[in-house]
């Protein structure tokens, strides 16, 4: 915590905020207005607004499919990151043997399955998920296996004088000192999340905004390709606040990493 | 009167691998009920190893080591409170929820703890903080908190590794004197390390020096001041004369 961000009443911080992101879709409406740009290279805030509302395109059920691979990826990758890393800090020799490996199968560029992946599973809304998983996977696992072990050997001993049980432990100290670690193996996720859906529908797919993207992409309808990807953003920014509004209230002040 | 700690002969020897390092030898001291010792000595000396033994945290590879009497029974698995350097409280627990972590661990009866937790903060002075999270209290008083928490589960001995080591120097010598006052409240056996020498003769009813390379016990001595100790006896002559007689064991002057 910096001593700008606790003087600063949050009023004024809210507000410059919301500015800065009125500025820029200002700034871009200026450009587009008086730059003389072409409208299939760029086109204003306006027509991109207008085209969601134009009927030419079927935008919810799209958004519902990305939004589907998305949150369904991450929440997959939530699960299991956080369940294997578990087992790992139960298990020196489950760790030992399998982290190494998890880490060398971290370093598959994710992209580089996408062909595989659809060979595999054929197109559709569950490659994509599993896309969004693989590739989310590895920063939960690796922050909650390091938070897991973040024990003071001094709490552990006031622990073991008085004959406390390993779920004791677990429960009363490891987890919720693992907790701010791993909210930021979440916030990191999220992010990555929303790529490996978009790739995994880039590579094949039938339905889904980056699939819509490809389309459009064809007849040079730039205002659309806009609009795909303020929605796709739009997801991700939905996902990573509510990542933020839950540590916001598992996670003391004082515990959170920025 | 029978001593409520007795130690004889102690020895510890480090292992690894081939390599063998004593971290004690020859420890020997004994320790009456409500008595607080203080082990003095510079860094390495083993202090702390001996501190860890006394909680069952290490074996010794010989001597005796007997705590609890006839009269002062002694249940290692609930008699021990332990107060660090660092006030290790969890940070995402109110005090009064971190004050109440042994009577958890130990599954004492909530609501009587809590009780006794509240009453336990009001006396290391932290009425009205009950609610806050550490974050939100200095050093010092999170100390407090610590020292709360190392006495909620009613133990009968209370060991202190460097407990006001982390502290700025004023902030030491009041929490000397909050000590005093709170370990006479209390009535609890303490066994005290520190590397403070005029420390260690303030807060002792008996002072355990230790020297280092090799670790070995060189003096055991009962400190004759009265009490209540106030901050003015640091200047009068015993006083100088106990903190010389340990500046001079440990070769300081």
């Amino acid at each position: 915590m910096t001593a700008k961000t606790q003087t600063m009443d949050l009023l004024p911080r809210y507000a410059l905020a919301v500015l800065s992101h009125l500025a820029l879709v200002l700034a871009w409406y200026l450009f587009v207005r008086f730059g003389d740009v072409p409208k299939f290279v760029m086109p204003s805030p306006v027509d991109t607004v207008k085209v969601l509302f134009s009927g030419t395109y079927e935008w919810w059920p799209n958004v519902l499919v990305t939004g589907t691979e998305i949150i369904g990826g991450y929440a997959i990758a939530l699960v299991v990151g956080v369940l294997l890393a578990l087992v790992f800090t139960w298990s020196k020799w489950l760790e030992a043997a399998f982290m190494p490996l998890l880490v060398s199968l971290n370093m598959i560029p994710k992209v580089a399955l996408g062909p595989l992946i659809i060979v595999w599973f054929k197109y559709g809304v569950f490659p994509n998920t599993l896309m969004a998983f693989s590739i989310a996977v590895f920063p939960i696992l690796l922050t909650t296996a390091r938070g897991l072990r973040e024990v003071e050997p001094d709490l552990l001993d006031l622990v073991k004088t008085l004959r406390g049980s390993r779920w004791q432990i677990f429960i009363k100290i490891q987890l919720p000192g693992a907790l701010p670690y791993i909210f930021s193996g979440m916030k990191v996720a999220a992010i990555l999340a929303v790529a490996g859906a978009i790739v995994g529908e880039f590579l094949g797919s039938d339905k889904g905004l980056g699939y819509m993207m490809l389309q459009v992409q064809v007849t040079l309808d730039t205002d659309a390709m806009f609009m795909a990807v303020i929605l796709i953003t739009l997801i991700g920014v939905l996902l990573y606040g509510a990542v933020l509004v839950l540590e916001r209230l598992l996670v003391v002040k004082d515990a959170r990493i920025d | 009167m029978e001593p409520f700690i007795h130690l004889a002969g102690v020895r510890k020897v480090f292992r690894k691998g081939a390599t063998e390092f004593l971290a004690i030898s020859e420890a020997t001291f004994d320790v009456m009920p409500g008595d607080l010792v203080a082990l003095v000595g510079p860094s390495g000396c083993g202090k702390t190893t001996l501190l860890k033994i006394l909680a069952g945290l290490y074996d010794y590879d010989g001597g005796t080591v007997r705590i609890g009497t006839g009269t002062h029974p002694f249940d290692p698995s609930r008699d021990i409170g332990m107060v660090f350097q660092q006030p290790l409280l969890l940070r995402w627990r109110r005090i009064v929820d971190n004050v109440l972590l042994p009577t958890e661990l130990l599954g004492l009866p909530a609501k009587a703890s809590r009780e006794r937790a509240l009453a336990l903060l009001a006396m290391v002075g932290l009425a009205g903080f009950e609610d806050k999270y550490p974050y939100e209290l200095s050093g010092g008083m999170q100390q407090r908190a610590a020292i709360a928490r190392a006495l909620v589960h009613d133990p009968k001995l209370v060991l202190m590794d460097e407990p006001f080591g982390a502290l700025d120097a004023l902030t030491r010598e009041k929490m000397n004197l909050e000590l005093l006052r709170i370990w006479k409240e209390s009535g609890k056996t303490i066994v005290f390390v520190t590397h403070g020498i005029s420390e260690a003769v303030f807060l002792g009813t008996r002072v355990v020096v230790l020297t280092a390379g090799p670790a070995r016990m060189a003096d055991n001595f009962e400190v004759q001041l009265p009490h209540p100790r106030t901050l003015d006896m640091k200047t009068n002559e015993r006083f100088g004369e106990y903190t010389r007689r340990i500046y001079h064991l440990l070769g300081m002057e």
